[in-house]
C-alpha cells in the first residue's frame, strides 16, 4: 500500500491554476525528487500532501500509518522569540531527552541542543529542521528545497545525510531540489514538474533527455532548457504523458 | 476584611490583568500583532458604551465587540487591503462610533475617562471576580492550547504538517485577547490595554532562553509593575493605570540597556 497517494489533482489560487491533473504514489522506502522551474507546482504539491492546501480536484489520500516528518522551505524564527534547539526539537509534542539527542545525530549535529536556534549557521539550521522533522520516527520525510541558502558542499553533505538517514531507517524521501546534479545519484524517481507531470522517471532516464544535459552544461542557459523543453520528445519510459491547457 | 481595602483590590486587579496579559502579550510580540491588540482594544469602548445603552454588564458588552472586531480582522485580513490599512480603518471608527455614541446617553452620567484611562481604585468586589475569572480562564486557554500555539506561531507549514490547524489556534488568540481586553478596561482602560500585553513581553526577551521562560518572566514583570505603579499613584496622587505603564516602560527600558551592554560586551 502506498504512503501517499496523489489522484488527478488540480489546485489553483483564485483564478490561477498552478496544479492540473497531477497523479503520483510514494511508497515505502523510496527517494522521489521533483523537479521543475520556478512557479510550476512544486511547495504547492508538497503543501497539499500535507493538508496545507485544499485541492480544487482531484484528492490526496494517506496511507493508514503515514507518519509524515516535513522540512520547510523556509523557516523565520522571530528575533524575539527565544527558542533552544532541544525546546524546538519537543514542539509540539513532549519528546524524551533520549529522543532528542537521537535525532540531533541521525540529521549530524549531536552536540547543538542548548543552542538557540537565532545563533545557528545556515547549515546547521538545516539540520535541526531535519532532526525535528525526524524525531517522531516518520516513514515520509518531505524536505522542500531543504539545502536553500547552502553552499555546494554543504548541500552535497545535507544529502548525504538524507542518503544516511534513509538507509538506517528505511524511511520514504519526498524531495523538492533545484540541485538536480546532487540529489541524482541518490533519488530512485525523479518527477519533472510544470503545473502537470511532464515527464518522470529513474535519474538515468531523465539523465537522457538532452533537456537534461543542456541543463547541467552551463548555468542559465540549462534552467531555460528545462523551462522550455518541447512535451513532444520520447525517452523510454512506460507511461502516457497527460498535457492540459494550464500548462501550455 | 483584607477585600475591604480599596488599595489592596487594586493591587490584586492589577496583578490579575499582568498574569493574563503576560503569556498572551508574548504571542503578541511573537506573531507581530501588536497592532491588532491594539485595536481589538481601541474597539471595546463601542462595547462600553453598547452595554451602558442597554444597561448590561460592561465586561460583557466589551467583551463582545472586542470579539466582534477581532473576528471581523481575522475574516477581512488578505482581501485586498493590507493588515494594517484595515486595522487602521477599523479600530479607529470602533473608537470614533464609541464615543460618539457615549454622547448620546444623556441620562446616564458616565465618567469616560474612567472607560480610556481605567478606574482601578474603583474595583469592587465583583470587579475583582470578574477580572480574575478572565484572567485564569485565559491563562488556561493559552496553558492548554501552548505547544499548538507555538508550533503555528512558528510556521504554518510545520503546524499543518503536525496536525495543527494554524486557523483554529488564531482562533485561540483572538478569543484570549477579547477576554484580557475585556477584564483590562477597569484597570488601564482601552488606551493603554496593548501596553499591558506588549510592554512586559518585550522587556521580558533579553532575559530568556525558552518561549516559556520568557512568558513566565514577563508575568513577573507585569505584576511588579502593577505593584509599583500602584504605590507611586498613591504617593504622588497620579493616575493609576498609567502609573503602572510608566513602571513597565522603565523596566523595559533598563532590561533593555543592560542586554544590549551585555551582548556587545568583551
Amino acid at each position: 500500500m502506498s504512503l501517499v497517494n496523489v489522484e488527478n489533482l488540480s489546485v489553483s489560487y483564485g483564478a490561477k491554476t498552478v496544479l492540473a491533473h497531477v497523479s503520483l504514489a510514494i511508497e515505502p522506502g523510496e527517494i522521489v525528487t521533483i523537479v521543475g522551474p520556478n512557479g510550476s507546482g512544486k511547495t504547492s504539491l508538497l503543501r497539499s500532501i500535507i493538508g496545507a492546501v485544499k485541492p480544487s480536484r482531484g484528492r490526496v489520500t494517506h496511507g493508514p500509518d503515514l507518519r509524515v516528518g516535513y522540512v520547510p522551505q523556509r523557516l523565520h524564527i522571530d528575533p524575539t522569540l527565544p527558542m533552544t534547539v532541544a525546546r524546538f526539537l519537543r514542539l509540539p509534542g513532549g519528546v524524551a531527552p533520549a529522543g532528542i539527542d537521537d535525532a540531533l545525530t541521525q540529521a549530524g549535529v549531536p552536540d547543538l541542543s542548548t543552542a538557540q536556534m537565532s545563533q545557528l549557521s545556515g547549515g546547521q539550521f538545516q539540520r535541526v529542521l531535519l532532526a525535528r522533522a525526524l524525531i517522531g520516527k516518520p516513514n515520509l520525510l518531505l524536505l522542500d528545497e531543504a539545502t536553500q541558502g547552502l553552499d555546494q558542499p554543504g548541500s552535497a553533505a545535507f544529502y548525504r545525510q538524507i542518503e544516511t538517514v534513509r538507509r538506517d531507517t528505511g524511511c520514504a524521501v519526498l524531495m523538492i531540489s533545484h540541485e538536480l546534479h546532487v540529489v541524482m545519484s541518490a533519488s530512485d524517481r525523479v518527477i519533472c514538474l510544470n503545473g502537470h507531470v511532464c515527464c518522470e522517471g529513474t535519474p538515468e532516464v531523465v539523465a537522457s533527455a538532452p533537456e537534461y544535459r543542456a541543463l547541467f552544461g552551463s548555468g542559465t542557459m540549462g534552467a531555460l532548457a528545462l523551462y522550455r523543453h518541447d512535451h513532444d520528445h520520447a525517452h523510454d519510459h512506460d507511461h502516457r504523458h497527460e498535457h492540459t491547457e494550464a500548462a501550455e | 476584611m483584607i477585600l475591604d481595602d480599596f488599595m489592596m483590590r487594586a493591587t490584586l486587579a492589577g496583578i490579575g490583568v499582568a498574569l493574563a496579559a503576560a503569556p498572551l502579550g508574548c504571542f503578541v510580540v511573537w506573531r507581530r500583532m501588536a497592532y491588532f491588540g491594539d485595536a481589538t482594544a481601541h474597539a471595546a469602548i463601542l462595547g462600553v458604551a453598547l452595554s451602558l445603552a442597554l444597561s448590561i454588564s460592561v465586561f460583557a458588552g466589551a467583551m463582545v465587540i472586542a470579539l466582534l472586531m477581532a473576528l471581523t480582522v481575522n475574516l477581512l485580513t488578505g482581501r485586498g487591503y493590507a493588515m494594517d490599512t484595515l486595522l487602521g480603518v477599523l479600530a479607529h471608527s470602533a473608537l470614533a462610533f464609541g464615543l460618539v455614541a457615549v454622547s448620546f446617553l444623556s441620562g446616564i452620567r458616565i465618567d469616560l475617562m474612567a472607560y480610556l484611562f481605567g478606574d482601578i481604585l474603583a474595583v469592587s468586589r465583583m470587579d475583582l471576580a470578574v477580572i480574575w475569572g478572565g484572567a485564569a480562564l485565559v491563562v488556561a486557554l493559552i496553558c492548554w492550547r501552548w505547544s499548538a500555539l507555538l508550533t503555528a506561531t512558528l510556521n504554518e507549514d510545520l503546524a499543518h504538517a503536525s496536525g495543527i490547524d494554524p486557523k483554529r489556534e488564531q482562533l485561540v488568540l483572538t478569543l484570549a485577547l477579547a477576554i484580557t481586553v475585556a477584564v483590562a478596561i477597569k484597570v488601564v482602560g482601552v488606551l493603554l490595554i496593548a501596553a499591558m500585553l506588549i510592554i512586559p513581553a518585550a522587556a521580558a526577551r533579553p532575559l530568556s532562553r525558552t518561549p516559556e521562560s520568557m512568558a513566565l518572566v514577563a508575568a513577573g514583570i507585569g505584576s511588579v509593575s502593577a505593584l509599583i505603579g500602584l504605590r507611586a499613584a498613591y504617593i504622588f496622587d497620579t493616575p493609576a493605570g498609567p502609573s503602572i505603564v510608566c513602571v513597565a516602560a522603565l523596566i523595559f527600558a533598563g532590561l533593555s540597556i543592560v542586554g544590549s551592554l551585555r551582548t556587545s560586551g568583551p
